[in-house]
């Protein structure tokens, strides 16, 4: 029983023998021992498993794995470049004190960069709208909304 | 490199790898041959256990043993110990029935641990648990506190008549009913403090391994108290000696208290890897954490202050029944009590207090400590009382707390506790001139222009921090010292290795006691590296809850570094030919004084390892010191919050709309995770008042157990916070610091009532605010 699922992970090609019923999420994790994405929940509310596929962020924990096929799956171990310099979304969460238990970070940062790409000078207001799929216990969104705003910025900088 | 550490925002030393999903969770450790544990949970709130068939399950694929009450009491397993004992009224212990690991015959709340299945997988470990065929007798069920001790409750445990833990009281009953007598005026409120689910992000997580080879235990636990899940698990439940137990709490995904406790899986599955011989892992999805993560709070309180006729307080008089669930959590016994009473005095000269609490068992999940533990409860006690009795007694809510600040320092409670030093008016001046409070009123008739309400309402809160003096501790009731530990490293070349007893899950300890020690050494803060979280690195610890690990733990590590510079004086003063007395120390150098002699300190430490030249007579060589810190006091954080919401009276939607919290958390290491720490603190604060309410239904089923029914606030829930210090040292501990954890939660929810209860014109309305209450609040003023 399984089936084979065939991706591309942080620009390597992946592909392993799983359960029909395994998450993407649980395949990131667990198949390919790639920690840094998260499960905060099982309702698909808070955003900790947040992943690029195809460019886009999506929660991975509400996906089967085997819905990614042929996918091109960023996490957040993709994330900073490949001498270890964080990306500028990154470095501004470190910046703003962004992060305190660092759980929800990942997704943070993930959703934050896709965020980023079409609001290269958001709103406070537009920025805690679209944080309302990633939930944190730690920071009061406070510093999140302000890492934000500075890594959209420093984003459209560089390009 | 000699610019002041202390006090300098510098961004975090633990930041890179949380940024780069380099962390290690308890959920990412995992083993060699791994196997995955799932428990069996009660359905029911409260039952008899018939039957529990495993054998369908145990022939499951996978499945690797299950085990049942039956076989942790074969074994020998005790039950989950309570870490304080309360004398009751009437000079008796309070009730402590037996809170087994796995049921005894009998459930008590809905999610109790029944049986474990541990397979292969997770995934066959849950199909399996699926298979275990447990027959239950329902009996009735009590999730109200209040309805527990009345009359006719159903029984929850026969060692506890009442359903009642205890009654305990603090303070002269006849002294306080006499004042009110004679008041002026009284102002009484009764209302619930709701009960919270604390919701770390990430869930509690526990991985047992038991190797044979060195016949020990390690286990990795989403814990903020390694030494003591130690302690309480190999003395109290397993049996087994210290030595041969290893507990790594690794990187924490938030605490708030839920993760100081024993719990019952964590013993389960560590029992579990030596039955299987093979590591056992469980993490709590979510819906497993709101059924069996200790909750917050949940108190239903009468409270009554008396006054002169010019709002001067006279006396206050409270009543509580507190909701300790259906066992006894690891701290639930002082949380009600000794944190509660003891902080009714406030900022204020309250000169007598009587409170009187009932703890009840119910058929809800136990009650402990959560982010304040006892202090937010009494400061919505007081706080709201305060403006309440300045409404009604039509004084401005600011003035009636300045006409009773305590403001000659040290001060001596009536409810028991000695604050060493505060400054009150310092931080609600300054909280009011931030909140531009004197613009409120036009700001009300701009709101009142477009149909909305607006309102202003203040929190002047005192928390106790820094627990705890382990004498006082003591004669309260704890049934362990609350010291720290600490010590210091000083490798060969003058790098430093920092081992703390205490544990960062989010406080960025990494980088504040990193500047605390290279501050203190006049070294680059590159050089220091601080290793917490592991029993077999620490010599011991009491961990991080109640915003105590600058004040003790930094202390501790304060006492070690003094030994390191005092040991490098006689080694400095032998390599330098000089007296001990003349050497002196700063800023990384050793110097006779008067002289042009030096020694850097990287080079007496590589003097202490490579000693050539050493005066072994004398000394040994080495450097390397531990110190263990009891404080004298507790420490005393104030601040003075204030809140405007505006609110709107067609849909009962509450908008907060400026949010000031200045406090005073004494010396301050770094400003940049101290603002953290309040804005984190407010929003679990302003959640508790405005979106998050735990409730059980009458038959004890959880009605809000997901993230889709239990409201922890989401960014737009909260403001951008305008936040600052006022900085009033603490007098006992070398650092001058106080603890700042907790503030926020401790202060935001009496302020955030105050203004929307002013908002809306009446006394008072239940946590939390949501439309619908609010709404209701709007409807029975109208029709009142």
């Amino acid at each position: 029983m399984g089936i084979k699922v065939s991706l591309k992970v942080n620009g390597k090609a992946a592909s392993a023998e799983v359960e029909e019923r395994t998450l993407l999420v649980t395949f990131i994790r667990e198949t390919l021992r790639l920690t840094g994405t998260h499960v905060g929940c099982d309702t698909a509310q808070c955003g900790a498993c947040t992943v690029s596929m195809n460019g886009r962020a999506i929660k991975s924990c509400s996906i089967l794995a085997m819905q990614a096929e042929g996918a091109d799956i960023t996490t957040i171990e993709g994330v900073a470049k490949a001498d270890g310099t964080l990306h500028p979304m990154q470095a501004a969460f470190k910046e703003h004190h962004g992060l305190q238990c660092g759980f929800c970070t990942p997704g943070m940062v993930m959703n934050a960069i896709d965020f980023a790409k079409s609001h290269p000078n958001p709103s406070e207001q537009e920025i805690r709208e679209a944080l309302e799929g990633n939930l944190c216990r730690c920071t009061g969104y406070h510093n999140i909304v302000k890492s934000i705003a500075a890594g959209a910025k420093a984003m459209a900088a560089g390009k | 490199m000699n610019a002041p550490l202390i006090g300098a925002r510098i961004a975090r030393k633990e930041d890179y790898r949380f940024l780069t999903g380099a962390g290690q969770y308890t959920d990412d450790v995992t083993l060699p041959n791994q196997a995955y544990a799932a428990f069996v949970r009660s359905p029911h709130a409260h039952a008899n256990i018939k039957s529990a068939s495993v054998e369908k399950a145990k022939k499951a694929p996978g499945v690797l043993g299950v085990f049942t009450g039956a076989d942790v009491a074969a074994a020998k397993l005790g039950g989950l110990p309570c870490g304080w004992l309360i004398t009751d009224v009437n000079g008796q212990p309070m009730k402590e029935p037996p809170y087994p690991v796995l049921a005894q015959g009998k459930v008590r709340f809905v999610g109790e641990r029944v049986a474990v299945v541990v397979a292969e997988t997770l995934a066959q470990a849950r199909d399996a648990a699926e298979m275990v065929d447990v027959k239950y007798d329902e009996l009735p069920a009590v999730v109200d506190g209040r309805k527990a001790i009345a009359k006719g409750a159903p029984q929850i445990h026969e060692a506890a008549p009442n359903n009642t833990c205890y009654v305990w009281a603090l303070g002269d009953k006849a002294a306080v009913d006499a004042a009110f007598a004679k008041a002026a005026h009284v102002t009484k409120l009764e209302f619930v403090n709701n009960r919270l689910v604390p919701n770390a992000m990430e869930p509690r997580a526990a991985n047992g391994y038991y190797s044979r080879a060195e016949d020990s235990y390690t286990l990795y636990v989403a814990n903020q108290n390694p030494h003591v899940e130690r302690l309480l698990m190999t003395a109290f439940v397993m049996g087994l000696p210290e030595h041969k137990v290893r507990v790594v709490a690794p990187d924490v995904g938030g605490g708030f208290g839920s993760k100081i406790y024993l719990y019952a899986e964590d013993v389960v599955v560590t029992w579990a890897s030596k039955q299987l011989n093979r590591p056992v892992k469980w993490t709590a999805d979510r819906s497993e954490a709101y059924l069996s993560d200790a909750h917050g709070r949940d108190h239903a309180t009468v409270a009554e202050l008396a006054m002169d006729k010019d709002g001067k307080f006279l006396a206050m008089r409270v009543s509580t029944v507190a909701n300790v669930g259906a066992y006894l959590s690891t701290f639930a016994s002082c949380v009600p009590t000794i944190l509660y009473a003891t902080l009714l005095a406030g900022q204020y000269t309250t000169p007598i207090i009587y409170c009187q609490v009932t703890a009840a068992f119910s058929n809800t999940s136990p009650v402990d400590a959560y982010r304040g533990a006892g202090r937010p409860e009494a400061t919505y006690v007081v706080e709201r009382l305060v403006e309440t009795a300045a409404r009604e007694m039509k004084i401005d809510p600011a003035e009636i707390r300045r006409k009773n600040f305590i403001r000659q320092f040290p001060y001596q409670t009536p409810v028991a506790l000695l604050y060493d030093t505060g400054n009150y008016d310092a931080t609600l001046d300054a909280a009011m001139k931030m909140a531009d409070v004197s613009g409120f009123s036009s700001r009300k008739k701009s709101s009142e222009a477009k149909g909305k309400l607006r309102g202003l309402g203040y929190a002047c809160y005192i928390e106790a921090c820094g627990i705890a003096p382990s004498a006082v501790a003591g004669s309260l009731g704890a049934r362990a010292g609350l010291f720290e530990a600490g010590e210091i490293r000083v490798h060969p070349t003058g790098s430093v290795t920092v081992f703390t007893g205490s544990h960062s899950h989010g406080q960025g300890h990494e980088t504040s006691f990193a500047q605390v020690v290279a501050d203190r050494l006049g070294i680059p803060i590159e050089n220091v590296d601080i290793v917490h979280g592991d029993t077999s690195k620490i010599l011991f610890g009491m961990g991080t809850y109640g915003s105590r690990s600058i004040a003790v733990g930094g202390t501790a590590i304060m006492k070690a570094l003094d030994k390191i510079i005092a040991k490098g004086k006689k080694i400095a003063a032998h390599l330098m030919e000089a007296a001990e007395g003349d050497v002196e120390y700063n800023k990384g150098v050793y110097q006779v004084k008067g002289t042009d002699k030096k020694k850097m300190f990287g080079e007496v430490a590589f003097a202490a390892y490579v000693p050539h030249n050493y005066p072994h007579e004398k000394l040994e060589p080495g450097l390397n010191e531990n110190a263990f810190y009891d404080p004298s006091n507790f420490t005393f954080p104030a601040g003075s919050y204030v809140c405007e919401v505006e609110v709107d009276p067609e849909t009962g939607k509450v908008r907060i709309d400026r949010w000031t919290a200045v406090d005073d958390f004494g010396k301050i290491i770094n400003p940049m995770i101290v603002e953290g720490q309040v804005h984190g603190g407010l929003a679990q604060g302003i959640g508790q008042a405005l979106t998050e309410n735990c409730v059980y239904d009458a038959s004890g089923q959880l009605t809000t157990g997901s993230f889709m029914d239990y409201s922890i606030p989401r960014a737009d829930d909260v403001p951008n916070f305008q936040v600052d210090t006022r900085e009033t040292p603490c007098t006992h501990n070398p650092l001058g610091v106080k603890g700042c954890g907790e503030a926020g939660a401790i202060g935001a929810p009496a302020a955030l009532m105050n203004a929307i209860t002013d908002a809306l014109g009446v006394k008072d309305m239940p946590m939390p605010a949501s439309p619908q209450n609010v709404w209701n609040a709007l409807k029975n003023r109208k029709a009142a």
